[in-house]
């Protein structure tokens, strides 16, 4: 099953209250701010289910062999490099240099209650998709009524 | 040479289609070399066949849908990408040709090449001794 399903009027609502209250509180000027949030890179994405969390981390143009992935305790890290295409040197004129190029590390505290040997990780189109299931014994049961 | 090749115009603005879906600018590194302009946009989740590249009259537009693998019942608790749709459009310069533009789109980032027409291109004139 193929879908997109992430996009919530409730998280856009969240997201424009914190903004409000940055530009409110930071004072002038807040457009910098703007851009830092919108920088963030790799962009993450989680949902759940009954068994597992989701995770997707969108990484475009990294090699997925060269991420490094943990999970400990409940903290998973997602980290790697991606260059930049711009040739350095005075041949070209650059009109836009808008990726991101660097060395990343994103942490991100999940529940503790997912099992750090049942991590199933798949990549596609530039997307890393993290399936990571809760314990066995944390999942929820259906009781049978004798 | 003052005037840029490309020009970006807000996404917004590319169809109405774009007016109906949530749609985001993907973020473009943009370089021009002698021979033409080449271009780099990040389109993560964006398959081959759910990109569209179009050149009509001097705009050029990209658009893609985004299509995420997504397991039966899932509930999503947290999202940074929200927009199922990238789309952004460029107007072209005319020493540019359309008709020689090459596209790659590989781990979600989308490489394309607008060749410089054969006559833009500058040429080395050799000068010789008298």
């Amino acid at each position: 099953m193929v879908t997109t399903l992430f996009p919530t009027n409730l998280f856009e609502e969240f997201d424009r209250l914190q903004r409000e209250l940055d530009r409110l509180w930071s004072g002038w000027p807040a457009a910098i701010r703007e851009v830092a949030l919108d920088t963030v890179y790799p962009a993450i994405n989680i949902g759940r289910t009954s068994e597992a969390v989701e995770v997707y981390a969108f990484v475009p143009g990294v090699d997925p062999a060269k991420l490094e992935v943990t999970l400990e305790q409940g903290v998973l890290t997602i980290a790697g490099e991606r260059s930049s295409p711009i040739p350095e040197n005075d041949q070209v004129t650059v009109y836009a240099n808008e990726r991101f190029a660097g060395k990343f590390r994103r942490t991100i505290s999940l529940s503790e209650d997912l099992d750090p040997d049942k991590v199933e990780a798949t990549y596609r189109d530039g997307v890393l998709r993290l399936r990571i299931a809760r314990k066995a014994h944390l999942q929820p049961r259906r009781i049978e009524i004798k | 040479m003052a005037e840029t090749n490309v020009t970006t115009r807000p996404g917004s603005e590319v169809t109405a289609q774009a007016q109906r879906v949530p749609t985001a600018v993907p973020r473009v590194d943009i370089i021009e070399d002698q021979t033409g302009i080449t271009l780099w946009a990040d389109l993560p989740g964006v398959s081959r066949d759910a990109l569209e590249i179009k050149v009509e009259g001097d705009t050029l537009t990209i658009e893609g849908n985004v299509s995420l693998p997504v397991s039966e019942g899932m509930e999503p608790i947290y999202a940074e990408v929200r927009a199922p749709r990238y789309a952004r459009s460029f107007t072209l310069s005319r020493d540019l040709d359309t008709a020689g533009i090459q596209a790659k789109l590989n781990q979600g980032v989308l490489e394309l090449r607008i060749p410089k027409h054969q006559q833009a291109q500058p040429k080395r004139i050799t000068v010789q001794a008298g």
